[in-house]
């Protein structure tokens, strides 16, 4: 049995993610190749990131405009054209990743098991349904797999690999999209994904000036990572791309300080597998204190700035 | 342009749902169900659409159990003009699902078919994609944004990083992100209304898809439980208790 995974990078520097979804492609057995497809120059770096991963055995290359924007079809297309060799496509549950792996498995006649949190055997996994409240064991009856891996369930894997790096043969590019323009915020903060820690804010914070003013100056104290509930990024008080929850980012991060946030259902299923869970929220009746280690009750505009505070004079 | 947009009868977001004691699936009975939130934000753009003139007609379409007409009429509540309703007993697989769309859309040739990025039962965010994999059609998911420009479309992504704005060459696929609209709620009169639309009863065997699931369940399970902690009584000791009892400062 041979395993494909596909790489996630930035086109500059293999993701974190990747690493995770190689634990999870490890588990299933067999040997596991790497394809790393992008635009440009840093493809190639990505590339040598992932021959170092310990386990990797051979490592694929697709390099050419088409991959340089993480168009779907496409790189489904590539994916299909290497598909003859293997027996199983996995992939972390990224945007880019749910985008696309779902169209392989079509294409395959293979029915996809999304965002799987465990590997119970080769062909047998658990996965979560009903925003994580319940657990489903499946097992695939498809003789190719296709499996999308919820990362912040799997540890990442290490280096200590020294695979041969080689050029994937190419696929037509089916031409039926095109990339316009993109807007991606940088920052110097850790992505939510793979930060240790992460501050997150709700609606009570009322506005982005206020996210700007409290949640973010204890973030950098903590050189943690920012997110936001769903009722905070539909106000516009942050971006979408800080949303956690089940249909946004799942983190299970080592400290979750979730301020002002009220948790429903749907912002629980993004973050109670994280190790320590914080609550600061003025309503001592929010169910976030049924899933938090430590809730204080008080009104986040004075007890906010006075941890950041604290945790200034603690030397962080 | 016709839009179909196909919408799916679901446990609804408000019910925190119960694993059954003898572990074979969740507990459905005489929970309230609705349409899933994303398929509403894809009815009521379609709708948008219809309204600026870019659409000529709003075709809706559900896979599922009878009760799943109900569904069909809140779609045409707000504003839709037909339904289908593919009878389907049991668990249906996002690619069965897809393939049953296939024959649907080969069948009516929209232009556009608009679904919601994921169901909130199944959690599995896939029929878009697979639908427009068996079509080889474009396909845009997670969209915050769609404009129609002549046959092409032009759509914002939400992505990791933040936004991805790319065009599609027409006929295509667009998958709801939350915040593309904001669905609306049906009034009374159009409740009325709905009422003498038609819904076009077919069965999956119409379509002559085999609809046999490729994932056997083999078990559903609680997920572990996590224990309300402590409150503490002001900031210092929140600090304290990080420090020295959970040692995560």
């Amino acid at each position: 049995m041979t395993t494909l995974l596909i790489a996630e990078h930035d086109h500059e520097t293999l993701k974190d993610s990747t690493n995770k979804a190689l634990t999870a492609a490890s588990q299933l057995g067999g040997d596991v190749h790497v394809l790393v497809a992008g635009g440009g120059q840093g493809t190639k770096a990505a590339a040598e990131a992932a021959a170092k991963l310990a386990g990797v055995t051979k490592v694929l290359v697709a390099e050419g405009p088409a991959y340089e924007h993480d168009l779907a079809e496409p790189l489904a297309a590539l994916i299909v054209a290497l598909a003859p060799n293997y027996d199983a496509f996995v992939a972390p549950a990224t945007s880019r990743f749910k985008n696309v792996m779902p169209r392989v498995a079509a294409l395959l006649d293979v029915m996809q098991v999304s965002e799987i949190i465990k590997v119970v055997a080769p062909d047998t996994y658990e996965r979560p349904i009903y925003a994580g409240n319940a657990i489903q064991t499946v097992k695939s009856k498809d003789a190719k797999k296709v499996i999308t891996v919820r990362t912040s369930t799997f540890a990442a894997a290490g280096e200590g690999g020294s695979a041969a790096i080689e050029n994937a043969a190419s696929a037509a590019d089916p031409g039926l999209s095109s990339f316009v323009g993109e807007e991606v915020a940088k920052s110097d903060r850790p992505e939510l994904t793979s930060a240790k820690i992460i501050v997150s804010g709700g609606r009570a914070m009322q506005s982005r000036e206020n996210f700007a003013k409290y949640i973010e100056p204890l973030a950098d104290k903590l050189g943690a990572g920012v997110g936001a509930s769903r009722a905070a990024v539909d106000a516009g008080y942050a971006p979408n791309d800080w949303q956690v929850g089940q249909t946004g980012k799942v983190v299970a991060p080592e400290l979750y300080v979730a301020v002002g946030i009220s948790g429903a259902i749907q912002h629980l299923a993004g973050m109670k597998d994280s190790k320590v869970i914080v609550a600061i929220n003025k309503d001592e009746d929010a169910p976030i204190f049924q899933v938090a280690d430590y809730g204080l009750v008080a009104d986040l505009y004075q007890a906010v700035p006075e941890l950041t505070e604290a945790l200034g004079k603690l030397g962080k | 342009m016709k839009v179909l947009v196909p919408v799916k009868r679901v446990v609804d977001y408000n019910v925190k749902v119960r694993v059954k004691s003898d572990g074979t699936g969740v507990e459905l009975a005489n929970v309230k169900m609705s349409m899933n939130p994303f398929d509403e934000i894809a009815v009521e753009e379609a709708l948008r659409l219809k309204e600026a003139g870019k659409a000529t007609e709003v075709v809706v379409v559900s896979i599922g159990p009878a009760q799943a007409s109900e569904t069909i009429r809140t779609a045409l509540a707000m504003g839709a003009d037909r339904g289908i309703l593919v009878k389907a007993e049991g668990n249906v697989e996002p690619l069965a699902v897809a393939k049953i769309l296939k024959a649907v859309v080969d069948a009516e040739q929209p232009g556009l078919v608009i679904l919601g990025k994921q169901a909130i039962d199944d959690d599995s965010n896939q029929t878009g994609q697979m639908l427009a994999a068996l079509l080889g059609w474009s396909q845009a998911t997670f969209a915050s944004k769609l404009e129609v420009e002549g046959s092409d479309f032009k759509v914002t992504r939400e992505v990791d990083g933040g936004l991805q704005t790319i065009k599609l060459k027409g006929p295509a696929i667009v998958t709801t992100d939350l915040r593309l609209n904001e669905p609306r709620y049906a009034s009374l009169p159009n409740i009325m209304k709905a009422k003498k639309k038609p819904i076009d009863d077919k069965s999956v065997a119409d379509y002559g898809v085999d609809v046999t699931p490729r994932l056997e369940v083999l078990k559903t399970a609680e997920p572990a439980g996590r224990k309300a902690g402590v409150k503490v009584k002001d900031v210092a000791e929140l600090v304290n208790k990080l420090k020295t009892e959970a040692g995560v400062l």
